[in-house]
């Protein structure tokens, strides 16, 4: 089976969703499609596992490539190492829960499937291209279904939300797309063609001062997707605003775009550049990491703590690509599946509240657990795992995160590492303050709103999550080992650039 | 010889014979209905977009005056076919219009002074093709024969062009007294960077200037893009710009190629300024049609910097963004057309909530502002993609810099309209229209070719095999 199934299914989902007849044939077709790409992920991860067992030790596994714009050299070239297919299982995870939260969604229905299923390919589309067009490409079909998402179904200062995300997410992606093309004509193949082919422009390495220069674009670019301070400010406004699958996606699968894309194009193509800028990324992501935790102890909306602790976590990604170790490196990945989980279960659990509750302010909350055991439970699940408590997700990749960053040996590094690990501190303040008050202690008086349990698809939702966050955190060495070899090369590379200079 | 001009001049002869049957149509009273005559029209529209796809020859006639090869054909067919999807949207307002005729006479003159001026191989001929592409046009934007308006528009236009025209004469007869010549393959080689060229070149510029408006060439835009009825308006902003852009750019790369280090950084700061005054103007819109004239302007900004890749990928992009933009925009002006010819609404204000009640238009409207605004997957991103990485050739990556951080601007003024349409509720949105099959077809027609000449690569590939190198 070709790998650009991954691409097709979502899109011929789409599709057919565009084209059914009422919201009832589109929720059935959009979740069959979820879990046809599920599968289709499981079945890759299994033919990948396959072949690596077997010996192929070649770059990229699955792949194919072929021409698109032949004068200009853009092919269609796809492949996957460990660290893209953790991603690609992530995204069909995420993907299905968040089809099964919107099941009753019923207005304009059509559209919200359709929506969420075109921004699933994209997300496919962006892990598994090797061509830095076909990876643009796909970074970009990501940013219009998200402004679309929260604008249309929204909640709050829904379009103020909405257009902020936008702008502020194609701004990053302009930046990037100055990066490329300076990468494209700064590297000739064979015969003497510009490429953006990244297998290509990885082997030839790109002379230093093209890195040193362009690197600060292609980062920050994908930085701004990843929540890089001070460009997270799109964080808070477009999860809180947006509807739960919406902001399920965002946190889940769309801000791994930046992280991914820092590690395989900034930190790959340009491993110099990487090194000597490591200092200002280490600084950024420690401030992220300490303000996102500060500023959440000060929110009092459950979808602002979530989304606050999001900025938070994610630091820690990009406090691993900026350390530089093998070790940090593969805890940064880890870390990216583990929150995507998470971020995803917890705004799920959020979402669930919110529907029953009709509010998201933690002091009209309470005694959730006697009312609504399951819920209540998805939702404590979700706090620890972001709390790092061991067994969890969590805990697995923020403590890999942290070794690798001890494993750096320069003072200052030692000292934001120390300083990142106080942030765990923070978060368990929060995260119990934010769990104590919602599902203990007396139900408030004035409820009343019926406060059902979970239904079927909910449960089922919790479900997948908290499976992939028990799989990650009490095996991580299953999905280190998967991406070990692709963070291993970007380490070699890294290591030759320093060589040589 | 007669062979010879029925090949090469295959498109100026049919569109001739369209020509002489609607004024065989005119004079003979009246045989046909409106409604009857708009579907002639239509339908001899569409077998002269067919006939231009007939293989024509290449070659060079009355004495290289004329020239024609497969890019030159090409390009006419691109104009043919966006003056069809024109004519398909402007059926809602011509049925109800007492001189259809008349309008489709001065349109199709307007089109043969193009073909003639992209054909030309000579600067009289080229002159020639311009004022008859040039003149009609502003009879027409007096369209609307009952508003004050319309016949303003046409006045600014008739004066602004009358200006350039006669900077372009002026810097004509300078290059005929310093090179001897008029003809394309003589001037250039008698060109050797003197001052007096120079000027006569920036002369030449500067008229090119006015009819694309490039900044500082573009005050009469806006007032002329609202005053013209909507039809007029996108002919003016897609076809009469391409048309310009398609002689630009072989002027440029072929017969000023020796001056190319002094118009390199001419069109360098000619398309930073467009770009960033047309955004700075369109943020403050509140009309779709201005903000779309405005965002006309920040357009040939972004062609203005694929044309200064001067490389064959430039020229390219430049034939292959005329072609998206076609699709793009007049799917975008064929909405507010039809919106403006049923109710008279031309504010962005009152889009607020088509969605609840025209699904279909609401789509056309919204693919087509992603493609302006280069969002994948829609062409205008493959467009612009192309173009900026053009531009990025010659190593300039300030400019590039500038140019994608103006997409991101751009992107909010589009933005603020799918905002409109799809997000904001309005106690009384405009109520649901039956389009007319015509238009529905040209605003069909534009969605597909938004969907597909850009995913598809062959389209690109093909313009390309056809642009000649630098």
């Amino acid at each position: 089976m070709n790998l650009s199934l991954l691409i097709w299914v979502p899109l011929a989902t789409a599709l057919a969703v565009a084209l059914s007849g009422g919201w009832k044939q589109a929720r059935i077709i959009a979740l069959s499609g979820a879990v046809v790409q599920l599968l289709l992920a499981a079945y890759f991860l299994w033919a990948f596992v396959e072949a690596r067992n077997a010996g192929n030790g070649s770059l990229m596994l699955l792949e194919s490539s072929r021409p698109w714009f032949a004068p200009l050299h853009i092919n269609f070239h796809i492949g996957v190492d460990g660290i893209s297919m953790a991603m690609v299982m992530l995204t069909a995870f995420v993907v299905l829960a968040g089809v099964l939260v919107s099941w009753s969604e019923s207005y304009r229905s059509r559209e919200f499937f359709f929506l969420l299923t075109f921004l699933a390919a994209g997300a496919y589309g962006f892990f598994i291209s090797l061509d830095l067009f076909t990876l643009f490409f796909f970074l970009e079909l990501a940013v219009i279904p998200k402004f679309l998402l929260i604008g249309i179904w929204g909640s709050g200062k829904r379009q103020y939300s909405a257009l902020k995300l936008a702008l502020m997410l194609m701004g990053g992606s302009a930046l990037v797309f100055v990066g490329i093309l300076a990468i494209y004509f700064n590297t000739r193949t064979g015969q003497g063609f510009h490429s953006f082919d990244i297998l290509e422009v990885a082997r030839q390495g790109l002379p230093p001062s093209v890195q040193k220069f362009f690197f600060p674009f292609i980062f920050t670019g994908f930085g701004i997707f990843g929540a890089l301070f001070p460009f997270h400010t799109w964080v808070p406004d477009g999860h809180s605003s947006a509807p739960t699958a919406a902001s399920m996606f965002l946190a889940g699968i769309s801000m791994k775009l930046g992280g991914y894309g820092c590690l395989r194009v900034a930190t790959w193509l340009m491993p110099l550049a990487a090194h000597d800028y490591s200092g200002i990324i280490v600084a950024l992501s420690v401030i992220a990491i300490l303000y996102g935790a500060f500023a959440t102890m000060m929110q009092t909306d459950l979808k602002y703590i979530n989304a606050y602790s999001s900025v938070s976590h994610c630091g820690f990604v990009l406090l691993g690509i900026g350390m530089l170790t093998q070790t940090s490196l593969s805890g940064a990945v880890l870390q990216m599946v583990s929150h995507g989980l998470m971020t995803a279960l917890f705004f799920a659990s959020i979402g669930m509240i919110y529907s029953r509750t009709h509010t998201r302010i933690l002091s009209r909350m309470g005694g959730l657990l006697k009312v609504m055991p399951f819920i209540s439970t998805v939702f404590v699940i979700a706090g620890l795992c972001s709390l790092g408590l061991p067994g969890l997700s969590g805990f697995a990749a923020e403590v890999t995160v942290l070794m690798g960053s001890w494993q750096n040996p320069d003072t200052w590094y030692r000292l934001a590492t120390i300083l990142a690990c106080c942030s765990i501190v923070v978060t368990a303040v929060y995260i119990l303050r934010a769990v104590g008050q919602t599902i203990m202690g007396p139900v408030p008086e004035k409820n009343d709103f019926i406060l059902q349990d979970a239904s079927w698809n909910e449960k089922w939702a919790a479900g997948i999550l908290v499976f992939g966050i028990l799989i990650v955190g009490v095996t991580p060495f299953l999905l280190t080992k998967l991406t070990g070899p692709g963070t291993e090369l970007i380490m070699q590379q890294v290591e030759k650039a320093i060589s040589i200079k | 010889m007669l062979k010879d001009i029925f090949l090469m001049m295959n498109h100026e002869l049919s569109l001739g014979l369209v020509l002489l049957m609607l004024l065989l149509l005119k004079v003979s009273g009246k045989v046909l209905s409106i409604d009857g005559m708009l579907r002639l029209v239509n339908g001899l529209l569409l077998l002269n977009l067919a006939a231009g796809l007939l293989p024509g020859d290449e070659g060079y006639l009355f004495h290289d005056m004329f020239h024609s090869n497969s890019l030159v054909s090409l390009e006419k067919n691109i104009l043919n076919l966006g003056t069809l999807i024109i004519s398909l949207q402007a059926y809602p307002w011509l049925s109800r219009h007492e001189h259809p005729e008349e309008f489709y006479f001065l349109l199709l003159s307007t089109l043969l002074g193009m073909f003639f001026m992209i054909s030309s191989n000579n600067l009289l001929m080229f002159y020639l093709g311009l004022e008859l592409s040039t003149i009609p046009l502003a009879a027409l934007a007096n369209f609307d024969l009952d508003k004050r308006q319309s016949s303003e528009a046409a006045l600014k236009f008739i004066i602004s062009s009358a200006f350039s025209s006669g900077l372009l004469l002026l810097g004509i007869s300078l290059v005929y007294g310093t090179t001897g010549s008029l003809g394309f393959a003589e001037i250039v080689q008698k060109l050797d960077d003197s001052p007096l060229q120079l000027f006569a070149f920036i002369l030449l510029l500067a008229g090119f200037g006015f009819k694309i408006s490039v900044v500082p060439f573009h005050l009469w835009t806006a007032d002329v893009y609202e005053g013209s009825p909507v039809v007029v308006t996108s002919y003016l902003s897609v076809i009469s710009k391409g048309s310009i852009f398609f002689v630009l750019v072989p002027v440029l790369f072929t017969v000023f190629k020796p001056l190319a280090d002094s118009w390199y950084h001419m069109l360098v700061i000619l398309s930073v300024l467009t770009m960033i005054i047309g955004n700075l103007f369109a943020l403050r819109q509140d009309s779709i049609k201005r903000m779309l004239a405005f965002s006309s302007i920040t357009q040939v900004g972004f062609i203005l910097v694929g044309v200064s890749g001067s490389s064959q990928t430039g020229a390219a992009a430049v034939v292959y963004f005329v072609l998206v933009y076609i699709f793009s925009n007049l799917g975008a002006f064929g909405v507010v057309a039809l919106v403006s010819a049923f109710t008279g609404k031309e504010k962005i204000e009152d889009y607020n909530g088509l969605y609840s009640t025209n699904p279909f238009l609401s789509w056309v409207l919204a693919i087509s502002l992603f493609s302006l605004a280069g969002i994948p997957p829609t062409a205008g991103f493959f467009g612009k993609f192309f173009l900026l990485m053009a531009g990025a050739e010659q190593g300039n990556y300030a400019l590039i810099t500038v140019a994608a951080l103006n997409m991101i601007v751009s992107l909010y003024y589009y933005l603020r309209i799918i905002r409109a349409v799809f997000m904001e509720k309005s106690p009384g949105p405009i109520p649901p229209l039956t389009i007319p099959v015509l238009s529905r077809f040209g605003l069909l027609l534009c969605a597909i070719g938004i969907a597909l000449f850009g995913l598809w690569g062959w389209i690109y590939h093909y313009i390309y095999s056809l642009s000649s190198p630098f």
